[in-house]
């Protein structure tokens, strides 16, 4: 059963990439999403057996490497943890194939763009569903490959071409962070394999390891590695900057790989290492404030974009920055469950807003729509439940899981824990600001776009519309059905050994449940606080955030501008690498190595040969002479000088 | 009155040869006197073939002269044969325009 959950959309991928142009587009979308579904229905009895069952799976395929000490297998560990990530990425990736079929119904790829879908789904599966580090890593850069592949789609597109190249080079710096960490556990565990390291850590405390002229904590260097990997791929402050230039890939790539799943993986990787970042609070504590500072960085600047998927976008890397401070004051469950609930609505907001761009003629910019409620209100409808299951209204998803995420954060007695419990209110109250002032922007008010594109809108289709309803379903109940086995009283048996906590009894989320009235209460306030001021601000006084812009126009630039941080690295980093490259092209390559290398010996020889070129003449009498003469030498020297002839 | 031996045939002969090769290489103008030149060098082979025969008395070099004649007749008519067609081509023989080869 696993191997068909994980090879099935690669088999899928393969036929329609390879055999597209034969089977036809409707015969790739039938085959790709065909295997989708199966693979999602199998994940879902996957988790019911696992989750509930309360077992661990272990398949092995094949051996992949054994080589002296270094042995390892394809093979599968399937835990809760698995289970659950099967079924955000199995679900999510179904219903985003099913919806490719209306959004991408006018391009001319159609075959092209499933392969790739399913490609990444596949990638993704083998990320998860690894029991050694390499195996992962493996999924880890198919997912990247994956990524690159769908932001570039519309390769015609210059814009979508740089940012393909940019989530690609970002990126290799955490992955280079992340083998990094795989080298170090290899070399003091003398294993990749996760039960064996995970196994031998605890004998590792305290020892130190020697670089340069420092001696680093081993455990702590290793998960700060590790957590470097995770860092580029769920793009945390200073590796985000890919994230929201990811967008100009297709709407149901943005929902899948930049929302659900791919961005995630960081998430999965910090929990699923947790018994190794257990025994470092440093690590975990750097977990927590860059999680913590990245949630309100995020937030930040998604008040003031313009671009209705960046707004998502923002939101994306600041709720990816509450799942990493809730992984660093060792609340795993409530990251993963956070990350679970946060699948269903991240993709329902970016299908939703798919379905608003697709309704306004691929128009992105928001301050060319407005009252569009009226014209789409089934995607309103749906807009409207994923922001409000994002704002964390009561009882919706986004209530259970991020709640939980800043009452444990205020319980835990980690030493950044106080940091990101404040961080993480003033986030939410961000949150609820922005994602509302997308929605009035978007769909309330007078309508700002051009009489051409107003006469066009229509609701989308049904193969558009039908993902939108199941995931909306997720983003209702998905937080209430499964809040017990995730974070609540079923924690343990659910969980089981998937997640790993040093000290049992003093179980953070235990705690959570025990803080004050007014912590409870808070996130709840801020998500209204934030409601009013929009509402304020975009309703009732439309003219009052251009005003206060003009006011605090520092401070609005800094936001707009993304806190000036692709400038920064424009300036630090792209820059001067540009400028060494065109050294090493113009001095080192042309004038030294070209010089020398091939183009000088092509230059010798041809100048040695334009002089020998004068011996040849053309004339019979001269090549006969030239033989004559030769002769003669040689009868000469026969004669005369060996003296042969005679005796 | 002089006796006529081998060594006035191969001076004869070795006088035929030069004037050939000189012909070859001196020549500026036809291809066909290059044709000459190379019978003439031929022919004075065969002096010395003849010669040496019958100082020692021995047929096969004459033989042999009958057999060099007739190539050399065959490789006349087939050198003067592609000269025909490299006139018919080219438009002229003269040595000096045919450099071809020339680098």
């Amino acid at each position: 059963m696993y191997q068909i959950i994980v090879f099935a959309p690669f088999l899928a991928a393969i036929i329609a990439g390879l055999f597209g142009r034969q089977l036809g587009d409707r015969g790739a979308q039938i085959i790709t999403c065909g295997a989708l579904v199966i693979s999602a229905i199998l994940s879902w009895v996957a988790l019911f057996q696992i989750g509930f069952g309360g077992t661990v799976e272990h398949v092995t395929i094949m051996t992949w490497v054994s080589s002296g000490d270094l042995n390892f297998n394809w093979g599968f560990k399937i835990d809760t943890l698995t289970a659950v990530m099967l079924v955000v990425v199995n679900t999510v990736s179904c219903l985003v194939h099913i919806y490719s079929i209306g959004y991408m119904s006018h391009d001319p790829h159609k075959a092209r763009f499933m392969a790739y879908l399913s490609l990444f789904t596949f990638a993704m599966l083998m990320l998860v569903t690894a029991d050694n580090f390499v195996q992962m890593f493996f999924g880890w850069e198919g997912v990247g490959l994956a990524s690159y592949l769908l932001i570039g789609f519309w390769y015609k597109k210059p814009s979508a071409c740089a940012a393909a190249i940019k989530a690609f080079l970002v990126n290799r710096v955490g992955d280079f962070g992340f083998a990094l960490g795989i080298f170090a556990i290899y070399m003091v565990t003398g294993s990749v394999e996760f039960d064996v390291v995970f196994a031998k850590i605890p004998e590792l405390q305290g020892q130190t390891i020697h670089f340069l002229w420092m001696d680093l904590d081993l455990i702590t260097t290793i998960c700060i590695l590790l957590f470097i990997g995770a860092m580029g791929k769920s793009a945390q402050l200073g590796l985000h900057t890919w994230l929201p230039d990811a967008m100009e890939g297709p709407t149901p790539v943005s929902a899948l790989i930049h929302a659900a799943t791919m961005v995630t993986a960081g998430v999965f990787m910090v929990a699923r290492t947790s018994p190794i970042f257990e025994y470092s609070p440093d690590a975990l504590a750097f977990v927590t404030f860059i999680g913590a500072s990245t949630a309100i960085f995020a937030a930040t600047i998604g008040t003031t974009q313009n671009d209705i998927k960046r707004v998502i976008a923002y939101s994306t890397c600041s709720q990816l920055g509450y799942m990493f401070f809730a992984l660093g004051i060792s609340a795993y469950g409530a990251a993963i469950f956070h990350l679970f609930t946060h699948a269903f609505f991240k993709a329902l907001l970016f299908l939703g807003s798919g379905s608003v761009i697709h309704a306004m003629s691929n128009e992105q910019d928001m301050r060319k729509m407005g009252g569009l409620r009226k014209k789409i209100p089934w995607t309103f409808a749906m807009m409207v439940i994923g922001t409000l299951a994002l704002t964390g209204f009561p009882f919706l998803a986004g209530y259970y899981s991020k709640d939980m995420i800043i009452e444990a954060a205020f319980a835990s007695d980690s030493s950044m824990a106080g940091y990101a419990f404040f961080m993480g209110v003033f986030a939410a109250l961000l949150t609820s600001f922005y994602s509302w002032r997308l929605i009035f922007m978007t769909f309330f008010g007078e309508s700002r776009s051009p009489k051409s594109v107003q006469d066009h809108v229509h609701e989308s289709g049904n193969w558009m519309m039908a993902p939108l309803y199941v995931l909306a379903l997720g983003a209702l109940l998905a937080g209430f059905i499964f809040k017990d086995y995730f974070i609540g009283q079923n924690y343990e048996d659910f969980w089981g050994s998937a997640l790993f906590l040093k000290d049992a009894a003093n179980n953070v989320m235990e705690a959570a449940h025990y803080v004050p009235g007014w912590v409870i209460a808070s996130p709840f306030i801020v998500m209204v606080l934030g409601f009013l001021i929009a509402v304020y601000a975009y309703i009732i006084r439309p003219d009052m955030p251009a005003r206060f812009a003009g006011t605090f126009r520092y401070l609005y630039a800094l936001s707009y501008n993304k806190w000036y941080i692709d400038e920064i690295y424009d300036y630090l980093l792209v820059n001067p690498a540009k400028k060494l490259g065109v050294f090493l092209w113009k001095k080192g390559d042309e004038n030294i190595i070209d010089r020398f290398g091939p183009d000088g010996a092509a230059a010798s020889v041809m100048s040695l040969a334009r002089k020998f070129r004068g011996l040849q003449s053309g004339y019979i009498y001269h090549y006969a002479f030239a033989m004559l003469m030769g002769i003669a030498a040689f009868v000469t020297w026969f004669v005369f000088i060996s003296g042969g002839g005679a005796s | 009155m002089m006796e006529i031996g081998l060594a006035h045939y191969l001076t004869v002969a070795a006088i035929l040869f030069s004037i050939g090769i000189f012909g070859i290489f001196m020549n500026r103008k036809n291809v066909i006197v290059i044709l000459m030149s190379v019978e003439l060098i031929l022919l004075s082979v065969n002096i010395n073939f003849v010669a040496f025969s019958s100082y020692l008395n021995d047929m096969g070099g004459q033989i042999f002269t009958m057999f060099i004649l007739t190539v050399a007749a065959g490789e006349a008519a087939i050198g003067l044969a592609i000269l025909v067609i490299y006139y018919r081509n080219r438009g002229s023989i003269a040595v000096e325009d045919i450099h071809l080869m020339k680098g």
